[in-house]
């Protein structure tokens, strides 16, 4: 036995109401294109089109106002197998507060059919302007005529890509103009011309829907693009990202007692992030425990960059460092970025280039020429002279990350040498 | 115990750890919008899910993820209190359509940008009413690297268990700090198995008709049963109604299965010092500076006990009973106003609590110190 499409022919609309049109001329273009009420499923939302659900004998979703495009498009991902059919419905409010899901559902030519219900007001909520509605045409929020002309909604998402758009008037029998959007691969908008008979046809009296649709500019027709539908297109996958994690051997000894914080602080394009995520992997070679955090403005490749690293021979929990242990500065812009922390330290280094002002500071102050090696290298450099005072990292842990890294290349690492063996 | 990785020391962030459990427990879509501090999730997600999509906005990146999900996928998403906002109404819709997904909330500083790079807890009370009627929508929080990994498959779990969007919630200075960490450490993430309505059922199958408070699953991209899902008030059918009987006892069952089955998705971490009178409270980021704080005042022979809630909504009632077992109780967290003792006791705070709140910079352990005490 054959199940159709609707349940009752008593749909829930006014007398004259376009939505019983669409309803029912949708229900037999699917029948003419050979589809099962389960084939389909009907996504609709908020207005009086979302309201014939419950007389759809195929799957439906019933959603939030203006958002059944994104709704139908997520299911449209999910779906690959090409004998089911979504539709959505939805009305002119819906498409003016959902018009960026009607682009994008557009733009990548996804496959659904999008019937528009354009009455040109909102209807359920008792007649007020949509930004479908033209200039001219009242409703109860614009007594005397909207002052604005409406969007083109078939222009605009054929723009935007899609396979197929046709504006349509909803009077006689419509089923087959449905049916080519309905057998368009890829998407397809249908904009269905109605006028609404509680408030249109009240407020606009002697106003015929042909006029009306003439006046506002309004061509009928159909526009195409020639594209493919939607593919979920997907780059090369990683199945494990834990996989992809470089594995540090212990292979160094640090001779670190107690856990200490380190701030390292310079210019955006100078190698902050490499030298600090050099540091923290030449800690762990060297059995101890590191937290990293890197700082930075929302513009990344300019002004100050900061990293900030605990180093600890126990295990960590909390990683915030208010006032470090030792600061290294090796510009002006890690320096006015840190410079109230450094003021503010009562013990520990502060480690700065040369060239800067050293700011007051309890802090033991070990200057040097970080941007000899240039300044692209500074902070790397500074990081090899940090471990040579110090001890608390090997120089050789620092250079065997750079090697198993394959870092060497990218780095002056011969006058890096030479300058660290200056270094006194 | 990740077998195959024993003795992997490496240097990695929390939230490569978190899409790589989710993936693992099941979940087969990232769908993305860019927004600090969770692009890290949302380039993991992009690189590990199966089907990754860029969403032009985060209303969509919800409705993209609901109409996944009403088609049998599993999805995630992570955003930040910007775009979480513009979810909210998209997350009411998937509560009430019963849609299962994960959404990791990265908190940082408000009120709304705020600032985009600084860590906070500050939309816990924003998540506790975030659904209209008031009713609880899941939120598990991490407190650690561990965390990152257990709970997010139990996210995706109790998503998919209890058919609802589950919240992760997490803040920046946890999902984009780096760490020393022994991979080898973690337990095995098991698969979660999605259950489907028998298909050999030839009888009416209702989209809303529950077994144990949960109703069977069908896909609507399958043809032998009608699905009808609906956010709005609606019968066991799927059907919209006013407010019949029908239609209002499914609603008091959305409550009421989240808050019967949730005692199986409950964790906290409770560690008790015996003839302690101080408790110290903690959750998320903030636990870390806890648990320091402990341990210092543990070596300097103060008696004091720590609770890491982590299960955040629906509360179990033990927080509330071992809260007042304690003479003083300590509670840390990154905002000015108490958020996590409001939710459990309105604005009226027990004689026996202090609270240690912060805005802009992460609650130390020396703070907790002192408060204890004090």
């Amino acid at each position: 036995m054959t199940v159709p499409f609707l349940n009752t022919d008593a749909l829930p609309y006014c007398k004259g109401c376009g939505h019983s049109l669409i309803a029912k001329n949708t229900a037999k273009a699917l029948e003419k294109l050979n589809y099962q009420p389960l084939d389909v499923i009907v996504v609709t939302d908020i207005g009086c089109h979302g309201i014939i659900d419950k007389c759809l004998n195929t799957h439906t979703v019933h959603g939030l106002h203006g958002r059944s495009v994104a709704l139908g498009a997520g299911i449209s991902f999910a779906n690959d197998d090409p004998n089911r059919k979504i539709i959505v419905f939805i009305g002119d409010g819906g498409s003016t507060i959902g018009l960026q899901h009607i682009m994008e559902a557009a733009r990548l030519n996804l496959n659904l059919t999008v019937v528009v219900h354009n009455n040109y007001l909102y209807g359920m909520t008792g007649g007020q302007s949509s930004g479908l509605t033209p200039v001219g045409f009242s409703t109860t929020t614009s007594l005397e005529g909207n002052p604005f002309e409406g969007y083109d909604i078939c222009a605009l998402t054929h723009t935007a890509g899609a396979a197929y758009v046709s504006r349509i008037m909803g009077i006689g029998d419509i089923s087959d103009k449905l049916a080519i959007a309905l057998s368009t691969k890829g998407f397809s908008l249908v904009e269905v011309m109605e006028i609404c008979p509680s408030y249109g046809v009240k407020l606009n009296p002697r106003r015929k829907l042909a006029e009306i649709v003439e006046s506002s500019g309004r061509q009928l027709g159909e526009w195409t693009n020639k594209r493919e539908p939607h593919v979920n297109h997907q780059g090369r996958k990683n199945e494990d990202l834990l996989a992809t994690l470089p594995v540090i051997k212990k292979g160094f000894k640090s001779y670190l007692k107690s856990p200490m914080s380190l701030v390292l602080s310079g210019s955006a394009g100078e190698g902050v992030q490499l030298a600090a995520g050099l540091v923290s992997k030449a800690a762990i070679s060297s059995g101890l425990h590191v937290s990293q955090k890197g700082s930075y403005p929302v513009t990344v490749g300019v002004g100050f960059s900061t990293s900030e690293l605990n180093l600890s021979p126990v295990p960590l929990s909390f990683h915030g460092i208010n006032l470090p242990d030792t600061a290294i500065i090796t510009s002006q812009d890690g320096l006015d970025h840190n410079r109230k922390r450094i003021e503010a330290m009562t013990s520990g280094k502060l480690i700065i280039d040369s060239s800067l002002e050293v700011p007051q500071t309890a802090a033991e102050v070990l200057q040097y020429d970080f941007r000899s090696v240039g300044e692209r290298n500074a902070s790397v450099f500074a990081i090899f002279y940090w471990a040579l005072k110090t001890g608390i990292i090997s120089t050789e842990s620092l250079f065997k990350v750079i090697q198993d890294e394959g870092k060497g290349e990218k780095l002056p690492m011969a006058k890096i040498k030479d300058a660290l063996s200056a270094v006194k | 115990m990740l077998a195959n990785k024993k003795g992997m020391q490496t240097l990695t962030d929390a939230s490569r750890l978190i899409i790589e459990s989710m993936a693992r427990a099941g979940a087969d879509a990232f769908i993305g919008y860019p927004i600090t501090p969770a692009n890290l999730l949302y380039l993991y997600g992009s690189q590990r899910m199966p089907l990754m999509l860029a969403a032009p906005d985060e209303i969509t990146t919800l409705q993209w993820m609901a109409g996944l999900s009403a088609a049998g996928r599993i999805p995630v998403t992570a955003t930040s209190f910007p775009g979480y906002a513009l979810m909210i109404e998209s997350i009411n819709m998937a509560y009430m359509m019963e849609l299962p997904m994960v959404i990791i909330l990265v908190q940082r500083l408000g009120p709304a940008t705020g600032t985009a790079t600084c860590g906070a807890q500050g939309d816990l009370a924003l998540l506790n009413g975030q659904i209209s009627g008031g009713h609880p929508l899941p939120v598990l929080c991490t407190s650690s690297f561990e965390d990152c990994w257990t709970l997010s498959a139990k996210a995706v779990e109790m998503a998919v268990n209890l058919r609802t969007p589950v919240v992760l919630l997490t803040s920046k200075e946890e999902v984009m700090t780096s760490k020393s960490f022994d991979v080898s450490s973690l337990p095995e993430i098991i698969k979660t198995e999605r259950k489907y309505y028998d298909m050999k059922c030839d009888g009416k199958y209702k989209s809303y008709k529950p077994t144990d408070l949960i109703p069977d699953f069908l896909p609507v991209t399958q043809a032998k049963h009608q699905v009808r899902l609906n956010a709005s008030t609606h019968d066991q059918q799927g059907l919209l109604q006013h407010s019949s009987d029908e239609a209002m006892n499914n609603t008091r069952r959305l409550e009421e299965k989240i808050r019967q089955k949730a005692y199986e998705f409950t964790w906290y971490d409770l560690d008790e010092t015996e003839k302690a009178d101080t408790l110290v409270v903690a959750y998320g980021i903030t636990a870390a500076a806890a648990k320091d704080a402990v341990n210092q005042l543990r070596s300097e022979g103060e008696k004091v006990s720590l609770l890491i809630p982590k299960t955040l909504i629906p509360a179990p009632d033990v927080y509330i009973e071992i809260m007042d077992s304690y003479t003083t109780v300590v509670v840390a967290e990154e905002n000015i106003n108490n958020q996590f003792c409001k939710m459990l006791y309105g604005i009226r705070k027990p004689l026996n609590q202090r609270f240690i709140g912060s805005l802009g910079k992460m609650i130390t352990p020396q703070q907790i110190i002192e408060e204890v005490k004090s």
